[in-house]
């Protein structure tokens, strides 16, 4: 059976079905457009497509390595961090220093990436997730002696109320108390993640865009006052991680338990793990890291991680030919009339399969391996939500796993401060090598991130990103599987077309970052007949 | 009592300003969440000067409508503020493919490219404020050999005959304080003078100075000592410092609530401001020749 997509085009208008075209998808970073066909009320098929593309791989080449270390940063403004240490790791790799990084080097890179996880999971859950789910027009008619609650109201009394509308209506289910006391949270969040990048700064000279992070180490030095100044923005973080971030993710558990049966991925999760707690053995795959690296198959198969079974399919791609290949033998050759394409992204897989990237992947894969925190965490949800741990491949899920990561990562940044020795080194020393190979793999707070680089007389012949937004708003493979994004709304029952805030809610849960995935479309203004856009 | 205190207070005017990003990474929208006094919600909900509100109608990130009614939203701004909105603009602006390279939204069935939105937009607006490198000169979207053929927001307004008041305020990302500090000062002197913005259209209150001249570390290099490896004390020149040709005053204002920056940290500044960045100044790790430093006399050895 054809697509309904393609039948649709044709101007067979009686398939009876509707398309839903949102263009753009806001409160994500970056540029995505999501179509879908829906038919009786369910999405029938989607498309997930990216509308920018800048071309990294093509402008890093031919320039000193180093400075891919510092560009690279420039993929995200919100998840740069991960870049920067991916990088590092990669030209670590290729310089001979995978195993020579000094341990206030390794410790102080973990604070810098661990202070951008804390931002970027709190930024995503309230700053672009919850007015999915929070009704802020409550604050209106709040009574109350909270002062950001009060600048609200008056704000919504002058009457001009963008940004805050126009938003899609007809399922806020909060009380008002409540919805005021979320709002309320929503502005104090902003000041959590403002002090989440202060934190960062202390050791990575600024933020976005830290300074600090490069090869061999970090070039900032730990000094007790600058420890004591970072313990002290992490605790305020920490609080308002315990006493507000999770508790809102339970309340919006309770108030929305359907959204535990929507959304559910390809049940694969993939990790890299994060956070290096070892710097000696110099195989990133298996070296003892924070989260532990591995692949889950089908939520309860878990298989040692092997670099050697991924690979990008093109069939769907906007690139010339339909090969799959793993990251190091692609070539990148642009092809916007391919009649097949309708994504820049290509389409990675692990050993053939669909694969989901994300805190969910890192929890679970965590939880699997046997690490007690982890455990110990998801298990204590479960319980309060007396859920079965099936429901966690959901949109709620997703969230979820988010919000108790950044507790985990929280927490274990208070005890990594106390390991740095101040006045021991943190940077090793080395020399650019010629002609090398080399290949850095760590956790972005979005998911699996992969850099990969090839010198040759001592510039870059050769640098491929897989970044994590890559990996889960991929288009269909070679073997006609939908992408994790695509896969989690196929099968979603929409109430209302004109506002099916159940995609969106679907998709906000995967916290996708398309400058990270780096692709655009092409349109060329082809008249698409009757549709509906929301 | 509520009525009192907003009476107090006075009447606030609403300036009406939209966002758009184009080739970009949300950088500066990033780091003006950063900002500190005054924070975001001083300047997204307060009157952030007594009497003047800017109500930000459009923000891909954080706005909460999505799809054609949100594209809808900026329409509506220019037809019903004629020359009374703010537009900012962050990232570059891809070329290629007739701007198909970036499209952010689809209105009345069309693929709108960031190109085209822009040109329309611009034209009605009070003011155009360029966030970030990428839109004030292409930066790093815009490096060669720049696939997408992206240009800075200047030189496409320039070849559409576009001559709204324009301001770039450069950084990667820019510095909080620069964007908002800009906005504050168009809203309280009205548009820049001639005196106000430098050659490159940066406002001199931000980027009057070089780096060079109020680094802390000056005095090293009027020394002739000179860190040799990441880490080390002294002048950072020889690991590739372009600080001397770098217009920006991190070195007094600090980054993230005056906690630290870049050559502070240990590492040399790469000249996220300049026009020339990133391409004509690197490699970040090279030193600068000789020759652009003369007017430094700087020692050697």
């Amino acid at each position: 059976m054809s697509s309904l997509f393609s039948r649709f085009r044709k101007g067979k208008k009686k398939t009876g079905a509707t398309r839903i075209t949102i263009d753009p998808v806001t409160r994500i970073e970056g540029h995505l457009m999501i179509e879908a066909m829906v038919e009786a009320g369910e999405v029938k098929e989607v498309k997930s497509s990216g509308t920018l593309f800048r071309g990294f791989e093509i402008f890093l080449q031919g320039r000193e390595p180093r400075d891919a270390q510092r560009i690279t940063q420039r993929v995200c403004g919100v998840c740069p961090t991960s870049h920067s240490v991916a990088s590092a790791l990669n030209l670590d790799s290729a310089f001979g220093l995978a195993d020579k990084i000094p341990d206030n080097g390794r410790i102080l890179r973990n604070l810098v990436l661990g202070a951008n996880y804390l931002q970027s999971h709190i930024l995503h859950f309230y700053h672009l997730a919850a007015l999915d789910y929070v009704d802020v027009t409550a604050v209106a008619n709040y009574s109350g002696g909270d002062w950001d609650l009060k600048a609200v109201k008056e704000f919504m009394a002058r009457g001009q109320l963008g940004p805050l509308v126009p938003r899609y209506e007809g399922d806020y289910r909060f009380d008002q108390a409540t919805n005021q006391e979320l709002t309320g949270h929503y502005i104090k969040a902003l000041e959590a993640r403002k002090l989440a990048q202060e934190a960062l700064a202390i050791f990575g000279g600024k933020m976005p865009h830290n300074a600090t992070v490069c090869p061999g180490g970090i070039t900032e030095h730990p000094t007790v006052d600058k420890i004591a100044n970072l313990l002290w923005r992490l605790n305020r973080v920490r609080d308002f991680i315990d006493t507000m971030y999770v508790p809102d993710i339970l309340a919006v558990a309770r108030a929305y338990p359907d959204y535990f049966e929507i959304g559910d991925g390809c049940g694969n999760l993939l990790s890299y793990g994060v956070f290096d707690l070892d710097g000696k053995d110099p195989d990133y795959g298996a070296r003892k890291r924070l989260h532990s690296q591995g692949a889950l198959e089908g939520m309860k198969r878990l298989h040692p991680l092997d670099l050697n079974n991924i690979t990008e399919s093109i069939k769907h791609s906007w690139y010339k030919g339909d090969w799959t290949r793993p990251p190091c033998e692609e070539v990148t050759e642009p092809d916007r009339a391919k009649k097949d394409g309708y994504s820049w992204i290509k389409s990675p897989r692990y050993d053939g399969k669909v694969y989901e990237v994300g805190p969910l992947a890192r929890m679970l894969v965590s939880y699997f391996a046997g690490l007690d925190p982890v455990k110990n965490m998801v298990d204590d949800v479960l319980g309060q939500l007396g859920a079965r741990p099936e429901v966690l491949n959901s949109t709620l899920g997703r969230h979820a796993a988010r919000a108790l990561e950044t507790k985990f990562v929280a927490d274990a940044m208070a005890s990594w401060l106390l390991e740095l020795k101040p006045g021991e080194p943190v940077c090793a020393e080395y020399d650019v090598p010629e002609d090398a190979e080399g290949l850095g793999i760590v956790g972005a707070p979005r998911g699996a991130l992969l850099h990969y680089i090839r010198i040759k007389d001592r510039k870059i012949d050769k640098y491929q990103l897989v970044v994590p937004t890559t990996w889960n708003a991929s288009p269909r493979d070679d073997k006609e599987q939908p992408g994790p994004m695509e896969q989690a709304i196929i099968g979603t029952k929409i109430r209302d077309p004109e506002n099916p805030y159940e995609i969106l809610r679907i998709v906000r849960s995967f916290d996708p970052c398309l400058a990270c995935a780096i692709h655009t479309i092409n349109h060329r203004g082809r008249k698409l007949g009757e549709f509906k856009v929301v | 009592m509520d009525d009192m205190l907003s009476e107090s207070r006075g009447a606030v005017t609403e300036y009406p300003a939209v966002w758009l990003a184009g080739a970009g990474c949300s950088g500066c929208s990033v780091s003006l969440l950063n900002a500190v006094s005054p924070d975001i919600r001083n300047v997204l909900f307060d009157p952030v000067l007594p009497g003047k509100h800017v109500n930000l109608r459009f923000h891909p990130i954080i706005m909460a409508g999505q799809g054609e009614p949100a594209m809808k939203v900026l329409l509506d701004t220019r037809v019903e503020n004629p020359k009374g909105y703010l537009l900012l603009v962050e990232g570059a602006v891809p070329t290629a493919e007739e701007g198909l390279y970036c499209t952010i939204g689809d209105l009345s069935g069309k693929h709108m490219t960031m190109q085209d939105t822009l040109v329309e937009m611009a034209g009605d607006a009070m003011a155009v404020v360029c966030v970030g490198t990428c839109s004030s000169f292409g930066g790093i979207s815009a490096s060669a050999p720049n696939p997408s053929g992206s240009r800075s927001v200047s030189e496409v307004l320039e070849e559409n005959g576009i001559e709204t008041p324009l301001i770039n305020v450069p950084g990667c990302p820019p510095h909080p304080d620069w964007v908002v500090g800009t906005i504050a000062m168009v809203l309280l002197n009205g548009l820049p003078g001639p005196d106000d913005l430098d050659p490159a259209r940066r406002p001199r209150a931000f980027y009057g100075k070089l780096i060079h001249d109020n680094c802390p570390r000056r005095a090293y290099f009027d020394a002739g000592q000179f860190a040799r490896h990441t880490g080390d004390p002294g002048c950072l020149y020889e690991l590739g410092c372009k600080g001397p040709m770098t217009y920006a005053d991190c070195p007094t204002r600090l980054w993230n609530n005056g906690l630290n920056w870049c050559v502070g940290a240990g590492a040399p500044c790469i000249g996220c401001v300049e026009p020339t960045f990133p391409d004509k100044l690197q490699p970040m790790y090279h030193k600068l020749n000789d020759d652009r430093l003369s007017r430094f006399k700087l020692k050697t050895r």
